[in-house]
């Protein structure tokens, strides 16, 4: 069978050219950076390069720069690190509901050593408002993390309103811009972004790779101490190869940007496209012209989302319920509860779909036209 | 090339990289997600989970993986102390340990716990009675690395163990990022918690580490999110640097089956060299060390400018520990053992793999005559 892989959001193959360049720095440059010999400083000078590259595709300096095991050990060094190392100038702390897991999971620990965290709700559509997180700044409050793009329903946060905001508070304004990054433009400065994390293994990168800008004026306490490894602000030996393999899938995903961008629109549209044809009854979850291109999670109402998936996958389609981070369990969706309440019909009947690398609009046709199969066997009793 | 610096990194073995490939290309699927590629993901990872648990006689649900041995040894320390805060606020653990052990107990001194640094004997081995002394009613931690990362010294660490059976309060953790692979642990027997292993010591990549956590233990998470590793450590499964762990470990374990005589071989004969060179000191204890870690101290002799003069003859050596190499402070290790700041600053690290051989030495050893002739004329 011909598989279909719609569920790039979770985690997306590796793109041949990362490998490609990973492999000498495995087998031929494998030095330790610390090592003060050849081997070491050829790894040294990989690291940096890297270095380069990532900075300079968020507009940041190389010095902003951490390099970390990924997007969770990011968003936990922006929200713990800093909370900690600037708990004397207040204990307050806004986020959001539909936050990645991360995030929220890292609230709720610092809630334990006594900050105050404020989850701001969202509306129907899956917008944070600018609004509610002006009412809800304090001058106790001394970080908002707010999500570039959300992980389940793609919807783009208005993170240029809420830095303009920010601006002229003491809070920190972190982004975890796991999803959002390489799709959208991200320039830290335009938008008065003072963290921001990615994950390599969203974009066609290795797993285990990540990284967390934070401006240079950020004070943040590490998770990790041991070594002076990048600026003593993460200890542990550099996973070179995984960093190198990190900033080539950069390199490639910034020059591919607007093509994506087009290309993913079109496979959104074809596939709703057939869905609208076919008569059944769906709804898109979250606000169509604030999306991510790239991710449609869509209600199927009378189905449930546990067999909607057996059924795809029987049928060589990978897609899922939300969020893949959730270990193993289809607990309903925070964010759809967030956005449609507990009773809603929609948490338990909604499948998102996410596209990337290697999908083809044949590839969406087909995945579409044998959903529709699905949903119609599945609500005709 | 010869290559003497396994301690700061080994090179992958060549089959580790091609199952790092294989696994990155064909079975990249999230091993959280539903579908046929998340399931083989995950099959690859409970298989890579098995096999490693079992090389290292635990349960599976006992391997939590890592992104390293710093992440590990932080998650430790950290985990423990924050989780049994309740039970006491003491933590043992000795003055040669690497930075990932002692700077995270500095940070804990800082919350409020009380941390006591043992000092170790010439030979840099800390004896059981220091361990026996410093116990406290009120001590959480026990945290004593297997072999260290500067000179070599093997740690009583089943002793410890032995002694600790006596506190079931008191939670043991052993460093043994630079032991495994090179000298026999037997985890359960030595009664030991939690244990730490970095995969690029053993010819693994970087970006894999392992903690081993005793069934029962609980630790306070270091990284909070998706729930992944049992809950005790988020973030999406790096499964192909894993899955080349597990190899990385099976291969590493059968080379020192067959290959432990002539590591020690290869010991003596650099011992019986470097003997002969005036100049050196060496401060490795040869009978109570690991088979690959050789340090000495060099009279008068910088040694960063003693590393670059070798590696112009293609050798490549460390000063000490790769984390500090930059720093020019004294080794932390030489000072416990009773060196002068002089012998403490000059230190100069051999680390060996199954790698090295006998041939190598007589090359090697002249290439160091030479750099020593060298570097004492330009300081005349
Ligand atoms: C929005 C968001 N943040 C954080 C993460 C965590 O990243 P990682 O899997 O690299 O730990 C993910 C992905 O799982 C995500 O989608
Ligand atoms: C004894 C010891 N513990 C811990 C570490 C840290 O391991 P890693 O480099 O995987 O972070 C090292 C190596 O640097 C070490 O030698």
């Amino acid at each position: 069978m011909n598989r279909i892989y719609l569920d790039h959001a979770a985690t997306s193959p590796v793109h041949p050219d990362v490998v490609k360049c990973m492999i000498p720095l495995m087998s031929e440059v494998f030095g330790n950076p610390s090592s003060i010999h050849f081997f070491g400083r050829q790894s040294r000078q990989a690291v940096d390069e890297a270095r380069a590259v990532v900075a300079a595709s968020l507009g940041a300096k190389e010095s902003e720069i951490i390099f970390t095991s990924g997007g969770t050990e990011a968003d936990n060094i922006a929200l713990i690190g800093t909370a900690m190392a600037n708990r004397h100038r207040g204990r307050h702390i806004i986020t959001s509901m539909i936050e990645h897991h991360a995030v929220l999971r890292a609230c709720q620990y610092l809630e334990k050593q006594g900050f105050e965290v404020t989850y701001l709700p969202v509306d129907e559509q899956g917008n944070v408002s600018p609004a509610d997180v002006k009412a809800a700044l304090r001058d106790d409050t001394i970080l908002v993390s707010i999500m570039f793009a959300n992980n389940e329903v793609g919807v783009l946060q208005p993170i240029r309103e809420i830095g303009e905001l920010l601006k002229d508070h003491q809070a920190y304004f972190h982004t975890d811009a796991v999803q959002a990054y390489g799709l959208v433009p991200i320039r830290v400065n335009d938008y008065h972004i003072d963290l921001l994390s990615v994950s390599a293994h969203k974009i066609n990168g290795p797993k285990g790779i990540g990284a967390l800008y934070a401006r240079e004026t950020v004070k943040l306490s590490p998770l990790f101490y041991g070594g002076e490894q990048e600026r003593k602000r993460r200890a542990g030996t550099e996973n070179v190869a995984g960093i190198v393999g990190f900033a080539k899938a950069v390199e490639i995903a910034q020059e591919t940007m607007s093509d994506k961008q087009q290309e993913y629109r079109l496979l959104r549209e074809t596939m709703l496209s057939i869905f609208a044809e076919s008569g059944i009854s769906y709804a898109v979850n979250g606000s169509e012209d604030r999306c991510l291109p790239h991710i449609v999670n869509v209600a199927f109402p009378g189905t449930n989302v546990e067999s909607m998936l057996v059924n795809l996958d029987l049928a060589g389609i990978a897609a899922s319920s939300g969020s893949a981070c959730t270990a193993g369990s289809i607990d309903p969706s925070h964010v759809l509860v967030a956005m449609f309440g507990k009773k809603s019909e929609r948490i338990r009947s909604s499948v998102r779909f996410s596209f990337g690398l290697g999908n083809t609009k044949e590839q969406i046709a087909k995945a579409a036209t044998e959903t529709v199969k699905i949903v119609k066997r599945l609500t005709t009793k | 090339m010869i290559y003497l610096d396994n301690s700061a990194t080994t090179k992958p073995f060549p089959e580790v990289v091609d199952s790092f490939v294989t696994v990155a290309t064909k079975y990249f699927g999230n091993p959280s997600s539903l579908h046929e590629l998340g399931m083989k993901a995950e099959r690859l990872l409970t298989q890579a989970r098995e096999q490693i648990a079992a090389a290292l006689g635990v349960k599976p649900n006992e391997i939590i993986f890592t992104s390293g041995g710093t992440e590990a040894n932080n998650f430790a320390i950290k985990g423990v102390a924050l989780q049994y805060r309740h039970r006491g606020n003491h933590i043992i653990t000795t003055a040669i340990e690497h930075p990932s052990v002692s700077e995270p107990c500095q940070q804990l001194e800082q919350l409020g716990f009380e941390v006591t640094y043992l000092p170790v004997n010439e030979n840099g081995i800390v004896t059981v009675e220091e361990v026996k002394k410093a116990l406290r009613d009120d001590t959480i931690l026990v945290s004593i690395m297997h072999v260290n990362n500067e000179v070599g010294s093997i740690q009583p660490v089943e002793e410890i163990g032995a002694l600790l059976a006596r506190y079931p309060k008191t939670i043991f953790h052993v460093d043994r990022v630079q032991g495994i692979s090179k000298v026999p642990l037997d985890m359960k027997k030595a009664r030991i918690d939690l244990c730490t292993m970095s995969a690029h010591k053993f010819h693994g990549l970087r970006g894999a580490g392992i903690l081993y956590v005793r069934q029962g233990i609980q630790l306070s998470p270091l990284l909070a999110g998706g729930g992944q590793e049992m809950q005790f450590r988020s973030g999406t499964e790096n499964v192909p640097a894993i899955v080349a762990m597990a190899k990385a470990l099976r291969m590493s374990l059968e080379k020192y089956d067959k290959q432990i005589d002539y590591l020690l071989e290869v010991k003596q004969a650099w011992f019986n060299e470097l003997k002969t060179i005036p100049s050196i000191q060496i401060n490795t204890p040869f009978a109570d060390s690991a088979p690959h870690i050789i340090n000495f101290s060099l009279n008068g002799i910088k040694p960063e400018v003693f590393v670059h003069e070798l590696e112009k003859r293609d050798i490549f050596v460390s000063t000490t520990s790769a984390c500090s190499s930059k720093k020019k402070t004294p080794s932390k290790t030489l000072l416990a053992m009773g060196a002068d700041d002089k012998r403490a600053e000059s230190g100069i690290r051999i680390s060996l793999s199954f790698e090295n051989t006998l041939e190598e030495i007589p090359t090697a050893i002249a290439a160091m005559k030479e750099a020593i002739e060298k570097l004492r004329e330009v300081t005349r």
